[in-house]
């Protein structure tokens, strides 16, 4: 294979049509999984409220701004092709400084602070975002892009489970977060699972599950099935649009899984709110 | 049916709202979420003025994203309340009326809600785009350093809200 060379200068465009495009306009699969709500809804109040979101992205797209003032902080997994070779910068810089202008050029929030507990300045331009960098063989890069707000992320839990918890274990332990959350996390949400590997493979996972399309399943038919199983049961809670009454309180459950040790079965949480944002490019 | 209300609120008012009601809001609000109540948190418990005075006020829990050229104001739905719960019996002693935002509230805040006669109000999480319809003119009145975190004053014409705690105590939040 021969090594390919890519300019900085196109890695970081990319990367900001990237995050302008999420934040304005959302994937096909959560829109008709709303408007499929909407059509079941129950409540009349969570039947207006499914009515009102679906109108907001229809605002969002056409005047092409943010979905949600939360435009979250970028994260984004890498799939970085080892023929290639970037010149006029770096890889990291590159990716920084597309988020940096998707956010300031396309009037996405600022939301990211400089410290966690002392200073807590915010840094002006959204950065730094999230890489997860994987080397992979080939040519290309591909990204997989996600925004998600903190309304919802400050609502996600990771545990170690140990293996005689099981299946059932795992179940009772997503139940309780999504019940923990209740009406916070902007419902109707989209859960991401992420079970085995180690602590932080676990909640990585999570975050990538709230990344895939709620309209796919896992390719083990026994974990495509606890995923509506899980969906039944959330909805089944009864919280619904915005906390206030529903049988839509979830629009999807994506579980993602990785082997793990003899001793262990974490599991995470990740919860997204109904503006699941997500997108992928390839380099 | 939806009840179209005036700003600022009365106690009459507020003793004629109750959890379940879809209100239309016109008038003006304040704007404050974390970092701008830690701050007059700690100026109250200093015992020092506050740079906005809040009494008779409706606060609307928001960080807005940057407006466009030509808008008011940039998406602004509402961030999730219970964040600011530590922080908001003080406020409500000061003379705050009204809260919009999103999601629960703890036993504290609902109780000095109901010592204070104060209405809590729920927005659309994630209706931004939507609710930005709404805010006709939006200006900084402290905190600009905090960027999206500043006080602002929010001139709004039909608001669209809903009663979730009403100053009786009583919530249509889901348990």
């Amino acid at each position: 294979m021969e090594i390919r060379t890519i300019n900085a200068a196109d890695i970081t465009e990319a990367v900001k049509k990237l995050f302008m495009d999420m934040n304005y306009h959302i994937g096909k699969d959560i829109l008709s999984a709303l408007q499929k709500a909407q059509q079941e809804e129950t409540s009349p109040i969570g039947k207006n409220v499914l009515g009102q979101l679906i109108e907001n992205h229809a605002i969002a797209s056409s005047e092409e701004v943010p979905i949600c003032q939360d435009t979250g902080m970028a994260v984004l997994f890498v799939e970085y092709g080892d023929h290639v070779v970037i010149e006029n910068g770096s890889f990291e810089e590159a990716v920084q400084e597309g988020v940096r202008r998707a956010y300031i050029d396309g009037y996405l929030r600022k939301s990211v602070v400089s410290d966690p507990v002392f200073d807590r300045i915010n840094t002006r331009d959204n950065t730094p975002a999230i890489i997860y960098t994987q080397i992979v063989s080939g040519q290309e890069i591909r990204i997989l892009g996600g925004c998600k707000g903190f309304g919802s992320e400050n609502m996600s839990s990771v545990k170690m489970l140990t293996p005689s918890a099981g299946l059932e274990g795992v179940r009772q332990f997503v139940l309780d977060v999504v019940r923990y959350a209740g009406p916070n996390p902007c419902p109707p949400i989209v859960v991401g699972i992420g079970i085995g590997g180690t602590f932080e493979k676990a909640a990585m996972l999570a975050k990538k599950a709230t990344l895939r399309p709620i309209d796919t399943g896992h390719p083990d038919e026994r974990y495509a099935r606890l995923e509506k199983e899980l969906l039944e049961e959330i909805n089944g809670m009864g919280f619904g649009p915005a906390g206030l009454g529903g049988i839509t309180t979830a629009l999807g459950v994506n579980i993602e899984t990785f082997p793990t040790h003899i001793a262990g079965m974490p599991v995470a949480v990740n919860i997204c709110c109904h503006a699941a944002r997500h997108q992928e490019t390839v380099i | 049916m939806t009840k179209k209300i005036t700003l600022p609120l009365t106690d009459e008012t507020i003793r004629d709202l109750h959890a379940g009601d879809s209100v239309l809001l016109t008038g003006t609000v304040i704007t404050g979420r974390d970092a701008a109540h830690k701050r007059l948190y700690e100026l109250i418990e200093k015992g020092e003025p506050l740079p906005v005075d809040i009494n008779g006020e409706v606060i609307y829990y928001v960080g807005p994203a940057p407006a466009k050229p030509g808008h008011a104001v940039g998406p602004a739905g509402p961030t999730s309340s219970y964040r600011m719960d530590k922080y908001t019996p003080a406020l409500l002693d000061r003379g705050l009326k009204g809260m919009i935002g999103k999601g629960a509230r703890n036993q504290e805040v609902i109780d000095s809600m109901v010592k204070n006669g104060v209405v809590y109000f729920a927005a659309i999480g994630g209706a931004a785009a939507l609710i930005s319809r709404s805010i006709k003119k939006a200006e900084t009145l402290a905190y600009e350093d905090l960027g999206t975190e500043a006080i602002y004053r929010f001139t709004v014409e039909d608001f669209p809200a809903i009663v979730v705690i009403d100053s009786y105590g009583e919530s249509v939040l889901v348990k």
